[in-house]
């Protein structure tokens, strides 16, 4: 079953000077078309401005299409009266951990989105206990926010979302502003939630390493859809990735680059493991 | 360290006190504000004094801590004391230039300051037992039936409560961007007020960037997980009244319908 | 210009039940012109440690010599600590507020009480050296892109003319593209500039392929320090410190424990080409 789906989705803001005359127009999405099956793991990568975040904007019904259209579980996002239940189905994490942190106590920044509902009490109790479970977070519930690290207030965030019961979740570069290790806690809290849960994930990022496990990759750029496929296909076009101001991990580089020197390795390495074992196999 | 700032000093506990309804505190503490300022009445303010005492002793909170919010004020208070003492007419017992100290001066002053230092313990006590939070919370609910003259009570109330979920992540902020133009030379030592309110500049600029920026992500995330208002939105922690709320307000009343008796007789000269 | 610091202590929340060491009995020198990279864990007290070189705070016990002179002492001149030594924070755009370009440049050596036309020259420098156009200069920085606007910050610290250059993760939240043309621009500075680079990063590969000496800070105290290859080396030590590898390290190492005889003395991609070319063949 398709969840998401955007039909030639354009985007266009207008630039103004000081005096509020019209300077130009800005197409930040162009002409972007592409299908989401229920369940899926989806990675959009893509540079700064290469209006990755501004498409994932309209699948939340936060920015709706200059031209095109966007159906999320069936509804057009256009309709007003359905943007509530578009937003229920279709929950968002973003990019700065401090910014998108509500309640002053973990549990009542996670019942935040249930309250907003009109979720009743008990059940309100029953989600945020759950959604703390699911991200690992119980026995923060009775923190301060500002007491936790970046990762784990991401995943506050991501629990927040899930309290709202979503079939989807789409995450705008919510490891952009974390270390290393909270980028791994984030992406093993969106794995676990794709594989255990079944909740689609879309995720946008500019780091290629957080798309290795994605069931399909887009590739943005200058707010056209230029690549897509899954790890392997788009991971093997290594020069191609970079015009687009992208980088594969170290690993699929060093395979590529003994692959040039003609030893005889599959494309698309994305792993250690791989790698190793495609080397024992030489 | 900015990080430890706690606005409105909440004082960690769990007693009576602290349990109660924010509701039944925040009228609580006003009933008793009026009661102080009923009656100019030494044995009103014996039992006030006393009311106050007793409350005192069932938050289980150190009386230092409350006795610290009169510090932050002293200035205030000398200040009005002083007033009073000479700029009340009155007969002068003594004269120094334009200054007179007066009988009824001594007197006056002596009411405002056991007046003062009462409301401002009993002040000490509703922010010290209860969250900033809870206060938030209780003051949306006394308020709403004020949403019937289009006062937006729920809008003020999460505007409150955003605000100091905030005030600690932009204190931290004001502290890196003070280091920041430090290290590019920037003084802030002055004690020039022209050159102080200069240096000001590059700090205040960026705190507003990133006080704009943060509230417009955060008002994206709110859209984003469902907020429309107040309408139709539940709590996953609601207030509701216990038996101890119905009596505290029973108490309160009576203390307060005691008080108004003793004062009455003192006018109507019965004692 | 080298950096001495000398038993350097700072403790937060001394007398509070949240007592915590920030930095514990750290002595270290930074010799003139090294690109130096310092790495570890969120918290292991890596920010606190340059604060404390660059002055903005202050230690417990212990000092910092500048060029064999105490920053901490009364008599030191704090402007001269301000030229010499240049700090770019996380972030840095977030410290821009000037209504151009070219005018927040100017703030830093203007400070310096410098002449107005060798501020303005300075500014131009350091524009140029980042790498901004001409037509961004008297633009708003607040209506650049993210990259530009980061050069910008840097700028404003170059202007200064220092001697010691510290960045704190001068590539945080920047796309590939932009985390390479920052590092390069660093590379440069201090190849043609002959600055002396400390620059934080979680990036062990961008560390590895830079930088000439790493220190390793580990609960406040320097765990490790050496070449890259030789901190490298220590691979059990630095996972226990909850950091990484270079992957092409981590790589070789486990291919020599699967019984390829590699050497796993391989930081970069290139050197591990040339290895893997050199065994394989």
């Amino acid at each position: 079953m398709k969840f998401i789906k955007a039909k030639e989705v354009t985007y266009e803001y207008i630039r103004r000077d000081d005096d509020g005359n019209v300077e130009g127009i800005n197409r930040a999405v162009d002409n972007v078309s592409l299908d989401v099956k229920e369940g899926d793991f989806i990675t959009i990568l893509g540079s700064n401005g290469s209006g990755k975040s501004t498409f994932a904007k309209h699948l939340n019904a936060i920015l709706h299409p200059t031209e095109g259209s966007v159906w999320v579980n069936g509804m057009d996002t256009k309709e007003e009266d359905k943007t509530l239940a578009i937003r229920q189905s279709t929950g968002m994490v973003f990019q700065n951990p401090d910014n998108q942190i509500i309640g002053q106590v973990v549990e009542e920044d996670v019942a935040f989105g249930p309250e907003n509902m009109g979720v009743k009490t008990e059940e309100i109790w029953e989600r945020v206990e759950e959604a703390l479970k699911t991200v690992g977070m119980t026995e923060y519930r009775k923190y301060s926010p500002n007491k936790l690290s970046g990762g784990q207030k991401q995943r506050i965030s991501i629990a927040g979302v899930l309290a709202m019961h979503p079939k989807c979740i789409v995450l705008d570069e919510p490891t952009a502003m974390l270390d290393p290790s909270g980028r791994k806690e984030v992406i093993r809290a969106l794995r676990a939630l794709n594989e255990v849960e079944g909740i689609t994930i879309i995720l946008i990022t500019h780091y290629m390493e957080e798309a290795i496990y994605s069931d399909k990759i887009f590739v943005m750029n200058k707010g056209q859809i230029v690549m897509e496929g899954n790890p392997k296909e788009i991971f093997s076009r290594v020069e191609e990735l970079e015009e687009y101001k992208l980088e594969v991990p170290q690993i699929t580089r060093l395979a590529y680059e003994l692959k040039k020197k003609g030893f005889n390795l599959p494309d698309g390495i994305l792993t250690e493991d791989e790698l190793i074992n495609a080397i024992k196999g030489l | 360290m900015f990080k430890d700032v706690t606005l409105g000093q909440y004082y960690q506990g769990d007693s009576l006190i602290h349990r109660m309804d924010p509701r039944v505190k925040l009228v609580g503490t006003v009933v008793y504000m009026v009661s102080l300022f009923l009656f100019s009445n030494y044995y009103c303010y014996a039992l006030s004094a006393i009311f106050l005492l007793v409350v005192i002793i069932l938050t289980k909170i150190p009386i230092i801590y409350m006795l610290r919010g009169l510090k932050a004020v002293l200035f205030l208070m000398v200040f009005t004391v002083v007033c009073n003492l000479f700029f009340t007419p009155g007969e002068p017992i003594f004269k120094f230039w334009i200054l007179k100290l007066t009988m009824e001066g001594i007197q006056s002053a002596i009411y405002l300051m056991i007046r003062l230092t009462l409301l401002i313990v009993s002040a000490s006590i509703m922010t010290l037992t209860t969250t900033p939070n809870q206060l938030t919370d209780g003051i949306e609910k006394l308020f709403k039936p004020l949403a019937i003259i289009k006062l937006p009570v729920h809008e003020i109330a999460m505007m409150m409560s955003i605000a100091l979920r905030f005030i600690p992540i932009l204190m931290e902020e004001t502290d890196k961007i003070m280091k920041a133009q430090t290290a590019r030379g920037a003084r802030f030592d002055s004690k020039n007020i022209i050159v102080k309110i200069k240096c000001m500049i590059p700090i205040l600029v960026p705190l507003f960037v990133s006080a704009f920026r943060r509230a417009s992500d955060l008002a994206l995330a709110m859209e984003a997980r469902c907020y429309h208002g107040g309408d139709g939105r539940t709590k996953m922690k609601p207030l509701k009244y216990a038996g101890r709320d119905i009596a505290a307000y029973i108490i309160m009343f009576g203390y307060l319908g005691i008080i108004i008796a003793l004062g009455l007789l003192r006018v109507f000269g019965i004692y | 210009m080298p950096i001495v610091t000398d038993h350097l202590t700072l403790v937060y929340g001394e007398k509070t039940n949240l007592k915590t060491i920030a930095l514990n009995d750290v002595s270290v020198k930074i010799d003139d012109g090294q690109f130096i990279g310092l790495i570890g864990h969120t918290g292991s007290g890596k920010t606190t440690f340059l604060q404390l070189i660059s002055g903005l705070i202050k230690p417990k016990e212990g000092t910092v010599y500048l060029d064999g002179e105490d920053i901490f002492d009364r008599n030191f001149d704090t402007r001269v600590l301000r030229s010499k030594v240049g700090i770019v924070f996380q972030y840095p755009e977030h410290q821009l507020f000037e209504e151009t370009v070219f005018k927040d440049v100017c703030f830093g050596p203007s400070n310096l009480g410098l002449e107005k036309k060798e501020v303005e020259l300075r500014a131009y420098e350091a524009l140029k050296m980042v790498g901004l156009d001409d037509n961004a200069f008297y633009q708003s920085p607040f209506d650049l892109s993210g990259g530009q606007k980061r050069r910008v910050a840097i700028a404003g610290v170059l202007a200064m003319k220092p001697k010691v250059m510290i960045l704190d993760e001068p590539t945080a939240g920047l796309d590939p593209a932009g985390r390479k043309e920052i590092l390069g621009l660093i590379s440069k500075l201090q190849k043609e500039q002959n600055i002396t680079i400390i620059l934080v990063s979680h990036s062990m590969e961008d560390v590895a392929e830079y930088v000439e000496r790493i220190i390793v800070i580990n609960k406040g105290k320097i765990a490790l320090d050496g070449t890259p290859k030789e901190v490298f080396g220590h691979s059990e030590e630095l996972k226990s410190f909850g950091l990484a590898l270079p992957q092409v390290t981590d790589a070789m190492i486990r291919l020599k424990n699967q019984g390829i005889n590699v050497s796993t003395d391989v930081i970069t991609i290139n050197e591990a080409v040339q290895e893997l070319s050199r065994v394989l063949r």
